[in-house]
């Protein structure tokens, strides 16, 4: 047990970043692919507020704020395409995805 | 002290509750976890001294984002098991586990060395509200402007999306022709 410094937030982040990153690859439910991209976004999160705590400037927080606002966007926005492609063909299974292969 | 045991207790529980995430195969449990996970995040911004991140974390994820997947959950029937067919499975596994072990160790190995010491707070005497307002709508107020614009956006494009009747046609075909088409694709 010693101080918490920079490091250990930095190397958390890259723990949930891989996790994340796991869940992206292997994830064949569109919902839970996009469960996998909140924690990769929530990782980066994590590194920019300790960022900013360790260095004493804000810009790392400002950035974790458009991260969130990002976030909301992209949450909107997929859903409704989410949306859409379910009444189309009744599934939000990733490998039935396929009307953009050649 | 408390500040070291605080950090490993709950940089345990969001590990722990991201990988139930990643790993569960219930949508639900993912939900939960996911939900969890977001909270437990949140308590690094409060540790970190970035009070207003931890409410807006908890506000918009645990608030917004979540009773959004929630009806999406409860809309796509997630009941119905996604088959996850994969080749081999434990090559599949093994390789992700492997690689996301890789992005650790690359990002990992140069941090380990030293300590960097905190500046914290980055202006005196003003709470991280008022810090946060004042570098938000001094030094960033137009990227501030542009995401509200691209919240907006999103919000339309997300309504527009999810409302159109795209199931069969727009407009060109009457009711008893869609369910023609309807009855055809169940035969199918």
């Amino acid at each position: 047990m010693m101080e918490i410094g920079l490091n250990h937030y930095l190397v958390l982040s890259t723990i949930l970043f891989a996790i994340g990153l796991v869940g992206v690859m292997r994830r064949k439910n569109l919902l839970l692919l996009f469960f996998a991209t909140e924690i990769l976004l929530n990782a980066v999160n994590v590194a920019f507020a300790a960022i900013s705590h360790y260095y004493g400037d804000l810009t790392g927080q400002m950035f974790a704020f458009f991260v969130i606002a990002i976030a909301a966007s992209e949450v909107a926005v997929g859903l409704g395409l989410l949306i859409v492609w379910y009444k189309r063909h009744n599934s939000i299974d990733l490998d039935a995805l396929t009307t953009m292969k050649g | 002290m408390f500040e070291a045991v605080a950090f490993y207790l709950f940089a345990f529980l969001t590990i722990a509750m991201f990988y139930i995430t990643v790993t569960t195969k219930q949508a639900l449990y993912a939900l939960t976890a996911l939900a969890a996970g977001m909270i437990f995040i949140s308590a690094f911004f409060f540790i970190l001294g970035a009070d207003f991140l931890g409410a807006v974390q908890i506000i918009v994820y645990t608030g917004a984002v979540m009773a959004l997947y929630a009806f999406g959950m409860m809309f796509f029937d997630t009941t119905r098991e996604v088959k996850e067919k994969q080749g081999n499975k434990y090559i599949i596994v093994g390789l992700s586990t492997l690689a996301a072990v890789l992005v650790v160790i690359i990002f990992a190995a140069p941090m380990v060395s030293e300590n960097i010491v905190a500046l914290y707070p980055a202006i005196d005497g003003v709470g991280n509200t008022q810090e946060v307002g004042l570098v938000l709508f001094t030094k960033y107020l137009i990227p501030f402007e542009v995401a509200a614009i691209m919240l907006l956006v999103a919000m339309v494009a997300g309504i527009v999306l999810a409302g159109k009747k795209m199931d069969l046609s727009i407009t060109l075909i009457n009711d008893a022709e869609i369910e023609e088409e309807k009855n055809k694709k169940v035969l199918s």
